[in-house]
């Protein structure tokens, strides 16, 4: 499977990347080459196996519901570039 | 049979098509995946873990009540109970997001298919099915209006428990949605997995709307509209999205899916302006988190567990009080109504009596003075006194409700205001015949007709005789006699 450079600028349009039509070009050979190896895997019969979700034998753990978290506000504003009055303060997105 | 409802365009009539898509809020002490408050109203970003605003690092661990709670309300929808279900990252950017994700489910939710039953005001009901129920991850909460070029975060929200509840598109008129989201919001709160307060935000509401010519044809393209926050203002925002989408089509063009908002001052609709990949999510299993497996036992023992559901206790108001469907519906559809409602009764009181009463008069004033039944200035033991003196012939009809006012101005008892003022009824049938004797006798022209037959003037004769008796005349007891003196 290839992916063409007009895929390649639509994926780092969705991960907020911002990629030159130049670096496009390269990516687009890289990715594809990549998608080669990964297909590789299709040759193998997987028939009636279900699908491997986690190399893990553990089950998923729980937490009870009790409140035991929150409540500093001033570490968790620490590294905001911008803040007032206990909120994030961000460059106006409006929809 | 009813007409079925269609909306009237320039070239025809239109049928619209309607699913919902429901996110309750989960009642909880902690959040989905964090140890942080999950209640509503604190001060900006108090409530927020490292894990809520996605610090490096940090590991969701899922709290084990917003499971049961999924599980509980999946019963509630009738539906199917997944024991085997998956966590899947939903990946957007938004301010309010600081995962750049939200986990989510996708392809396997934890509850599958199920229905419910909505009653509609013509006294008939309908089947809506349940396509499937989710857990996920709210977002943070964004304030616009706070500075003319920047936004403000609260991340408060931002990691609590939403069920999103997904309808079948089985829903054609306005009505029946709008008794769709009634329905939903009387079985989460009486299962105590959402509260169900609208204006706070913990149910809300997208409404999948489309129209097409005749129910044989095919469905049209459909238009989300988002975040929808009271059962009326989801009838009138399909109302007002039928007829932008038949004029749409009616003039030629062509509806394109996309997602609107309600602005509920002016009763329009409004293109969010999507980018146009605003909706690939590129969803995939979060490797953070295991697959949910449910044991047997446990998801048997929350069955064991649930509460007298809202069409099980409607049932059983019409089956074993003998209500009707108009009474039952109102004494099942909030819970509370329904305590009350059992509470008066006591086991003992006369059930079609107190729905009256408790429908009537009880529910005109609370409605009146905008108050909640919970906390009715009359109280269930007080109007239950009230319902006793009825019963055992102290009271007609027409002076209870006396005595009802009475109650609510000055917060007596019943017995209390009855021998104040005096208004025991008459039950003395010598007293009742030496009224009517006196009516009779002051009205010989109107006995005259009435005997030459003009039976109306009966009710005329007891108005004089409940006048006579400062209305305190037991009303069978008048009847029983002056028809036997007219006879």
């Amino acid at each position: 499977m290839s992916i063409d450079t007009t895929t390649v600028k639509k994926i780092a349009r969705l991960a907020r990347l911002d990629i030159e039509e130049a670096r496009a070009e390269a990516m687009s050979a890289e990715l594809s080459t990549i998608m080669g190896f990964v297909e590789q895997l299709q040759a193998v019969d997987v028939t009636g196996v279900e699908p491997l979700l986690s190399v893990s034998q553990a089950t998923l753990p729980r937490r009870a519901d009790v409140v035991t978290d929150g409540n500093y506000v001033d570490a968790i504003l620490k590294n905001a570039p911008d803040k007032k009055q206990g909120f994030f303060v961000v460059p106006k997105v409006v929809g | 049979m009813t007409t079925p409802y269609t909306i009237q365009g320039k070239t025809g009539t239109w049928e619209i098509v309607l699913g919902l898509e429901i996110h309750a809020q989960v009642t909880s002490n902690a959040k989905l995946f964090s140890g942080s408050d999950a209640t509503f109203g604190a001060d900006p970003n108090t409530q927020v873990s490292f894990v809520d605003a996605a610090f490096p690092g940090m590991l969701p661990v899922i709290n084990e009540k917003c499971i049961e709670q999924a599980v509980r309300t999946g019963f509630g929808l009738n539906a199917e109970i997944n024991h085997f279900s998956i966590f899947d990252r939903k990946n957007y950017f938004y301010a309010d997001l600081p995962q750049g994700y939200q986990i989510s489910q996708y392809k396997q939710p934890i509850v599958g298919e199920g229905a419910v039953t909505i009653d509609l005001s013509d006294g008939t009901t309908r089947t809506i099915g349940i396509e499937r129920l989710h857990l996920e991850q709210d977002a943070g909460k964004s304030l616009h209006d706070q500075h003319p070029t920047k936004s403000f975060v609260d991340l408060n929200r931002s990691g609590v428990a939403l069920m999103e509840i997904v309808s079948k598109p089985d829903m054609r008129t306005p009505e029946e949605a709008g008794a769709y989201v009634k329905k939903i919001r009387a079985i989460v709160r009486t299962l105590g997995t959402c509260d169900g307060n609208m204006e706070e935000g913990s149910l809300r509401c997208d409404v999948n709307v489309s129209v097409r010519r005749t129910s044989n044809d095919p469905f049209g393209t459909r238009c989300e509209i988002k975040n929808v926050n009271s059962v009326r203002f989801v009838m009138q925002a399909i109302e007002y999205e039928a007829r932008r989408q038949i004029e749409v089509i009616e003039e030629g063009g062509v509806i394109r899916q996309e997602t609107r908002l309600f602005d509920s001052a002016k009763g329009v609709t409004r293109s969010m302006r999507d980018k146009e990949d605003a909706h690939d999510y590129r969803y995939f299993p979060d490797p953070d988190l295991l697959p949910l497996v449910l044991d047997t036992a446990w998801v048997e023992n929350i069955k064991a567990s649930l509460p007298e559901l809202p069409d099980a206790k409607k049932n059983r108001f019409k089956n074993d009080y003998g209500l009707n469907e108009f009474e039952a519906n109102l004494l099942s559809e909030e819970k509370e109504n329904a305590t009350f409602y059992e509470a008066v009764l006591n086991g003992k009181r006369n059930p079609k009596l107190v729905a009256s009463w408790v429908v009537g008069e009880l529910f005109a004033s609370l409605n009146k003075n905008g108050q909640s039944i919970e906390n009715s200035p009359i109280g269930a033991d007080a109007l239950g006194e009230l319902i006793d003196l009825i019963e055992d012939n102290t009271l007609s009809g027409r002076l209870a409700k006396e005595v009802f006012a009475a109650m609510l101005e000055t917060g007596k008892a019943a017995a209390v205001i009855v021998d104040e003022q005096g208004l025991r009824q008459v039950t003395d049938t010598g007293a009742i015949e030496t009224a009517i004797a006196q009516v009779l006798e002051e009205n010989p022209d109107k006995v005259a007709e009435y005997r030459s037959g003009k039976d109306k003037l009966f009710g005329f004769f007891v108005g004089q005789v409940m006048k006579l008796t400062g209305g305190k005349a037991n009303p069978a007891l008048v009847n029983e006699v002056l028809k036997n003196k007219l006879g």
